[in-house]
């Protein structure tokens, strides 16, 4: 059999090229005009009776359970929207503007993509939902370091992006943008709320040894956690930088036992925390007494998901984390109901922000009466709401990040289920984690792009 | 001086594990020639041999949390403690070591099928296309364990009684603050046990004289009448129980996940170039000397001096060793010279 037939002429495959191109200019445009302005909205349904997002979450690496309970977090996030189920967190959230019927008279489809918790490969597919897919909005991640590439992407390109879970400062400081917005806390939150429970727990001359992820998130959360602690009267002896998916953590904890500290901060998520805590608690790091007091590991933020790989070890041990199931406010009850209802395990805190996230977009388009992304931007932009969790919160125009209160956890001791890894030790009020946006920097950049 | 004891034998121990996993690829490319990207993928499958024993041997019953109403939630009390009381509860705690009993027969048959199935079908094809399918079998078999067990590492603990810290500082007259995890020193002698056995084994026995025969000269071997495509498959058996042990005795250290292989593998070949290709007492050596070299490379004052040195030690030997004897430290004279 021939490829290629030999009757056909120069002429003929010219004449199909220019029929084809033809027909491309002919088709739907990605980029739509709005109407009686110089402006573009991306992917815009028109007279669509649909409108579809695009769920960017990590669906092989090592953080690919995780990106599973965002997904389910989404998928229940689109029915209540489009008014099924039983409606999750749309009973609770106020001011609201959605109405259970979709957004703008409009269902909500979703396309997904694999985040692969890479940079180049999260860019890539948030790329292929936009262009090829139509999503007009795009969400999801589980790390700053793929936050920071998407967010900047959808800048570019002017498709809003909302964050999935992700705890670097600079993802609403020195690299934040005008199209991307963050629900989650971050890592000067963290410090903030951590540091009094730190001080009253273990008393205010500490001596502290810091091992941190070497990337953006690391970076943040040492220097965050190192600003709150010393404001306290801890010295931090070293901090050390590891490289991410060390595996064994052993020739970085060894010198960890003479150094003279007598705390051990491990600023590690996922896999690499579980690993770092584990191996610590081996060697023997909660036994020891130094400076004629009981050595003590932190883990400044914490997933239950992730934790459950650390089995005993996390028992005893201190943290944050932005949500967690047992909260007993109506929001994360209505959401916990629903999550556990369909899929019979409660949600994640990646889960809880993913969802809240494609509710609040969606509200805002809705309330902005437009997918024009400028108007849902400004809809969304000093946003004050309830019922979601988190008490009262605010998304902050300066930087796009959401203000709400803190939970420090703890490692618990004695576990009813094997959902019950953390016990709540405070919820750390809103105002005591706010800050100047001026301090880490960076620009917004414009409404129109 | 506590802070280098501490950082060698850090190094042994980590040593250890890379000998372990080195001496197996070594074996299989000294006797098949085959270079065996799978190798790490087999260390990943010993290691989730004792997860498997592990939620085998924690089947329990389950008692609902009554107190929660939107989800099941359960505490669980394994069958085997509500069966024989403390007994039970020891054979749980016994979970790792007594893996070893599943991993030994399991690990055989993966080694034995592998090299039927696949691996034998590649001996007169070039090293490229060997690597690329051994890379693609591990990558079906990582991600066959993903779907299994998930993609979260999943949590494995040592025998309470060695669960904690030796106080190693006293034992040679150091400070007696200075301690080590037991399992890890276990896990240093295991690997001494099993490497000497490896020896021992092709040293002292007929059947081990005839392999390193076929090694050296395969063609001769096989001219005396002795089947020695047989042997070389046993032999690979052989390294794929050596690596499932590893794995095994491994979990306590780092909590087991789908991609536990890929970590080492890159690793392991690095150690098997440094002791020279087919060299087994060179991958003993090299693994020992590259753990060694990466502890204290990550010593504190290294880094400030070197910083980053910790994460490029291993291949920064790698590059000189290649340069200056590309047959590695004990690989036969000639081999990758020419």
């Amino acid at each position: 059999m021939k490829l290629v037939d030999n009757k056909t002429s120069r002429r003929t495959l010219l004449k199909s090229g220019t029929a084809l191109a033809a027909a491309s200019i002919a088709a739907p445009s990605l980029f739509v005009r709005k109407a009686g302005a110089a402006v573009t909205v991306v992917n815009d349904p028109g007279d669509s009776p649909t409108v579809t997002f695009g769920f960017n979450v990590p669906q092989t690496g090592a953080y690919a359970d995780e990106g599973a309970d965002e997904l389910r977090a989404y998928q229940l996030a689109v029915k209540h929207i489009n008014g099924e189920g039983d409606g999750g967190m749309l009973n609770t959230m106020s001011p609201k503007s959605l109405t259970g019927a979709g957004i703008l008279g409009k269902k909500v489809e979703y396309v997904t993509g694999d985040t692969q918790t890479k940079s180049d490969a999260a860019r890539a597919s948030a790329k292929r939902m936009i262009e090829k897919d139509g999503a007009i909005m795009i969400s999801g991640g589980s790390s700053s370091g793929v936050a920071v590439a998407v967010q900047s992407l959808a800048q570019e390109m002017g498709v809003i992006f909302m964050c999935g879970l992700t705890h670097s400062n600079d993802t609403t400081g020195k690299d934040k943008r005008r199209y991307g917005f963050r629900h989650f806390f971050n890592a000067y939150m963290s410090g903030e709320a951590l540091a009094p429970v730190l001080a009253e727990e273990y008393g205010k001359d500490r001596k502290a040894y810091h091992l941190t992820a070497d990337y953006t998130w690391g970076w943040t959360q040492e220097e965050s956690i190192k600003n709150a602690t010393e404001a306290l009267g801890w010295e931090t002896v070293e901090a050390v930088r590891t490289p991410l998916g060390a595996g064994d953590f052993s020739q970085y904890l060894t010198p960890v036992l003479n150094s003279g500290a007598d705390v051990l901060i491990l600023n590690h998520y996922g896999k690499d925390m579980v690993n770092s805590l584990t191996q610590a608690v081996q060697f023997g790091m909660r036994d020891m007494q130094v400076n004629g007091k009981q050595f003590e590991i932190v883990v400044p933020l914490f997933s239950r998901l992730m934790a459950q790989g650390a089995g005993d070890a996390i028992k005893g041990i201190l943290g944050t984390t932005n949500w967690h199931w047992s909260l007993t406010d109506a929001g994360s009850q209505a959401f916990v109901k629903s999550f556990g209802q369909e899929y019979g395990f409660p949600p994640s805190q990646a889960a809880h922000t993913c969802y809240v996230q494609a509710l609040l977009y969606a509200n805002a388009c809705e309330q902005a009466g437009t997918f024009y992304p400028p108007d849902v931007i400004r809809a969304l932009e000093g946003f004050e709401f309830d019922g979601m969790g988190n008490g009262p919160t605010l998304y902050r125009a300066a930087d796009h990040q959401c203000f709400k209160d803190v939970l420090v956890v703890r490692g618990k001791e004695n576990p009813t289920s094997q959902f019950d890894l953390l016990e709540i030790v405070q919820i750390v009020p809103r105002a005591q984690v706010e800050y100047d946006p001026a301090i880490f920097g960076g620009e917004l950049g414009p409404y129109e792009v | 001086m506590d802070a280098i004891f501490i950082q060698l034998l850090n190094g042994l121990d980590k040593g250890g594990a890379y000998a372990l996993i080195a001496l197996g690829l070594t074996l299989v490319f000294g006797t098949l020639g085959v270079v065996n990207f799978a190798h790490g993928a087999l260390f990943m499958l010993g290691a989730f041999c004792a997860v498997a024993m592990h939620q085998l041997l924690n089947i329990s019953e389950k008692v609902k949390d009554e107190s929660i109403t939107f989800f099941e939630a359960f505490k669980e009390q394994p069958y085997l403690e509500i069966w024989f009381g403390d007994t039970g509860t020891a054979i749980l705690d016994y979970a790792v070591p007594i893996s070893i009993l599943l991993a030994i027969p399991v690990m055989l048959v993966i080694g034995l099928v592998m090299e039927r199935g696949l691996i034998r079908h590649f001996y007169r094809r070039s090293h490229a296309e060997q690597i690329l399918v051994t890379f693609g079998l591990a990558i079906v078999l990582q991600e066959v364990i993903k779907v299994l067990f998930g993609a979260n590492p999943l949590p494995m603990s040592a025998p309470e009684i060695v669960s904690g810290s030796a106080p190693v500082g006293s034992w040679v007259g150091l400070g007696s603050g200075l301690v080590y995890p037991w399992w890890r020193l276990i896990y240093l002698l295991f690997s001494l046990v099993v490497i000497g056995g490896v020896f021992a084994f092709l040293r002292f026995t007929t059947y081990g004289m005839v392999v390193r025969a076929g090694m050296y000269d395969r063609e001769t071997v096989g001219l005396l009448g002795i089947n020695i495509e047989r042997r070389f498959t046993i032999v690979f058996g052989l390294a794929a129980v050596v690596a499932g042990l590893a794995g095994v005795m491994y979990t306590p250290i780092v909590p087991p996940d789908y991609h536990l292989g890929m970590e080492f593998l890159v690793l392991s070949f690095v150690v098997v170039v440094v002791g020279g290709m087919g060299s087994l007492p060179g991958a003993v050596l090299a693994g020992f000397l590259l753990g060694v070299l990466q502890s204290f490379a990550s010593m504190n004052e290294v880094t400030q001096l070197f910083p980053g040195i910790d994460q490029i030690i291993i291949y920064l030997v790698a590059v000189v060793v290649l340069l200056v004897r590309p047959r590695g430290l004990l690989g036969r004279k000639g081999l990758m010279e020419t």
